[in-house]
Parts: structure tokens; sequence; C-alpha cells
């Protein structure tokens, strides 16, 4: 399978990049490409104009900053999780990405790319929204914003992205407490069919859900739960309040909701034993 | 058109290719190097594997264009000379193989895997051998081989 032809320029900046993206309507960012590339192998998405941030050294990093670790938006899957600072400071991210497609896939793949993708079934996005991450987004000039994880993903494969603003970092708070994210697939390498990330908080806990709904969902019924003083198997009941996850060919939109309920029991006992 | 200029197994290749031609294609169609093979075509099973700068990367999912400056190893470089690899005489020796279609995937799946990890254990040969499927052997004899590879490669080492 072959995209359809499109022009291609390689960003030398981030200034460079967003210039570089005003200059087509179209414009779509290649970062690893391991979300974008099949898509444009079936057609799904044929951008006229390709921008590859790939080369940008200064877009890979993990780094300390107060009470936050910082991730460049194109350190790959693989040196996330092979981070010794997230791996103390925050280990849900490494130990998530440690977990995303097979080793290739996280050879090439980015944390950032991910992100921006915005694919529901994805599991940073899920990941993030738990933590109460935030993203910082460039525009031109070096202007920047930073927005919250559990407002930047606005439906499927739709983030709070104008075409000329790039996702450049990532801020994870530190977790020192219990956390846990789980994934039901039924072949390793696949996307989950649904996955729960749970972070211990104030006595309670943060949870999320992956491929719950047309982005990362944010389970505020098992949370308001928990914090009722409802143990994990209570409060799990509620996991699928105000769920919309979809039927297709690995599940049912009703299996997934029962899936979620089992799932979250789990994470809930794993972070908060 | 877009300039891609490769070390490939060593040697500088370059050419003019379309934006939209995959690494898999560049090196299949453009170089002649058809050791790489295109399986399912949707970076699922691996047989398309090669290594980039010495990591395992599945090369329909890559523009050519991504490895431009870069150092591409396929199965055609893994042996020095008329000396096989370490792996490609385990595979060998342990009948690590059937119809070998996934096997240029395989060794160098496990090339980048034992670079990283040279003394694994079973179930992390297994997980990292993960993106690539095999349809013949049932994998017994794949994890064998790349067991048996690390115990000679490591040997080799000390």
């Amino acid at each position: 399978m072959i995209p359809a032809a499109f022009e291609y320029a390689r960003a030398g900046s981030v200034d460079h990049a967003i210039e570089l993206l005003g200059t087509a309507e179209d414009a779509k960012v290649l970062a690893g490409g391991h979300s974008l590339l099949p898509l444009m192998k079936v057609r799904f998405a044929q951008p006229s104009l390709l921008v590859d941030i790939g080369r940008i050294g200064d877009l890979s990093y993990v780094r300390e900053d107060g009470d936050v670790v910082a991730i460049g938006a194109m350190t790959r899957h693989h040196d996330v999780a092979n981070s010794e600072l997230l791996q103390s400071a925050c280990p849900i991210v490494p130990d998530a990405a440690s977990r995303i497609g097979d080793p290739q896939v996280r050879h090439m793949g980015t944390i950032g790319g991910s992100i921006a993708h915005a694919d529901p079934a994805g599991d940073m996005g899920t990941v993030m929204v738990a933590l109460g991450a935030e993203f910082v987004i460039t525009a031109a000039g070096g202007r920047t914003r930073t927005v919250a994880a559990g407002e930047f993903f606005r439906g499927l494969f739709t983030p709070d992205l104008a075409p000329t603003e790039l996702l450049t970092e990532i801020r994870v708070p530190k977790t020192i407490g219990g956390w846990s994210y789980l994934k039901f697939t039924r072949r390793a390498i696949d996307w989950a069919m649904v996955g729960v990330a749970a972070v211990r908080s104030n006595g309670g806990a943060r949870v999320a859900l992956t491929n719950m709904a047309d982005r990362p969902l944010r389970a505020a019924g098992v949370e308001e739960a928990l914090n009722g003083g409802a143990d994990p198997a209570a409060a799990s009941m509620r996991a699928d309040e105000g769920a919309a996850p979809p039927s297709d060919a690995f599940g049912s939109a009703d299996y997934r909701r029962e899936l979620s309920k089992v799932l979250v029991r789990r994470a809930l006992e794993e972070a908060l034993a | 058109m877009t300039h891609v200029s490769v070390t490939v197994n060593g040697e500088p290749r370059e050419a003019d290719v379309e934006a939209r031609t995959l690494l898999v294609y560049f090196l299949r169609e453009t170089l002649g190097l058809t050791g790489t093979n295109v399986g399912c075509d949707t970076s699922t099973c691996g047989t398309c594997t090669v290594l980039l700068d010495g990591e395992s990367v599945k090369s329909c999912t890559l523009l050519a264009a991504q490895a431009d400056g870069r150092e591409v190893t396929t199965i055609e470089g893994l042996a020095e000379g008329d000396e096989l690899h370490p792996l490609q005489d385990a595979f060998h020796r342990n009948h690590g193989l059937q119809c070998g279609y996934c096997t240029p995937g395989m060794l160098l799946a496990a090339a980048s895997f034992l670079k990283e990890t040279p003394s694994p254990t079973e179930g992390e040969v297994r997980e990292a051998l993960e993106g690539n499927l095999c349809r013949c052997t049932g994998y017994q004899n794949i994890v064998k081989s790349v067991l048996d590879a690390a115990g000679s490669m490591s040997g080799a080492k000390a």
C-alpha cells in the first residue's frame, strides 16, 4: 500500500516547522509516523504536505523541573520507557510506553506524536488524563500556551491544536503514590480494547479510560464513589458512566462496558494496595 | 522528487525518489535489495524489519526520506563476508525457520534486541519478538535460536 502523493519538507527547528505548516492548508506533522503513515497508506489521510519534525534534536529529552518531569514531544516511546528519571519520578508513564506496539514501533513512535494523534484507543492520552498532565503548545514566534490533558482531547483524532501549532512538551507531575495502567488486548501488539489508568491521589484515585469514548475518558463516577468511601469493587461498577464505547470486530460496546468494570477494579486494587 | 542518501550495509547509496516512497520499496526496488520482505504492509508482521542506526524498525512504515543521512542494515548486511552472523548460524543449527519468509525480520529484530539485552531470559526473548509473526514454526525454535546466539555472542566477547 502506497500513500497518495504529497510534498515532503524537513523542518530544522520548531519555528521552521510552524512556518512550513502555514504553507499548505492540509499540511500534517510527521513525527515518528507510526500512526500517520498507516492512515495515509489506506488513504484515510491524504495531506498535500508532510512536515517532518524528526530531525529537531532539541525536542527529545526528559528532565526534572521542580515538581514536574518535562518530556520533549519527540522523545521516542523507547526512550520514555527506559528513562531512569521517569521510572523513579512518574513510573506509570514509562510502564505504559514500554507496552505500546512492539519494539520496532517504540523505536520510531514518539510520545508527542501519540498524544497529538488523539486516537481514543491510544494508551498515552489516557495516562496523561489520569495524571493531570499539561501540554506545552508552540505557535509562530515562539509563543507558547499550556493546556491541561483533560481539555486537550476534543474528539476522535481531534486535539486542541491549530494547524500552525506544534505540541512541543509534555509535563507530568511527579507521582510517587500507587498507580496502575492495565489494557486488554487479543494479541500482544493490538490497540487496547479497553485500557484503564489509575493514579492514587488524596486517599482516592484519578481514573481514566482508553477506547471507551471518542477521547480519553475520565471515570468521574468511579472517582466520586472512591471519595465517598467505596471500595474498588463497588467503585468499579460505575466505570462506564458517561462512556460511549465503540462496537467493532474485537468486541461490542456492551462487552467493553463490562470489561471496563473488571479492569477498573483490578487497576484500583493495584493502585490503592 | 526527494533526494535520499542512505548508508546501506556500509555502502553509501543515493537516489531521487517520490516523497511517498516507503523505505522497504526503496531498498527492494530502487536498490535491488530484495532480502527485506513485504508481508502485511501494515507494521504488524515484522518481516520488513531492518536496522536504522542499529535499532530495529519496520521499513514498511517509514518513508525513505526519514532514513536520509542515516545508516540502514538489511539482512544482506548481517553476515561478515562469508561468515554467518551468530544469529544466522544459530537459526541454521536450531531449525529456526521453515518457509523463511519471516526470517530476515526475525534476525534483525533479534540483533537489535541482543545489543541492548545481551543475556536475556526466554520470556524476554518472546516479548522482544512480539512484533514479528511466524506462521510455520510456532516460535519454539526461533526463541531457542535467539537464546543460543545470545550464549555464543556473549561467550565470544568474554
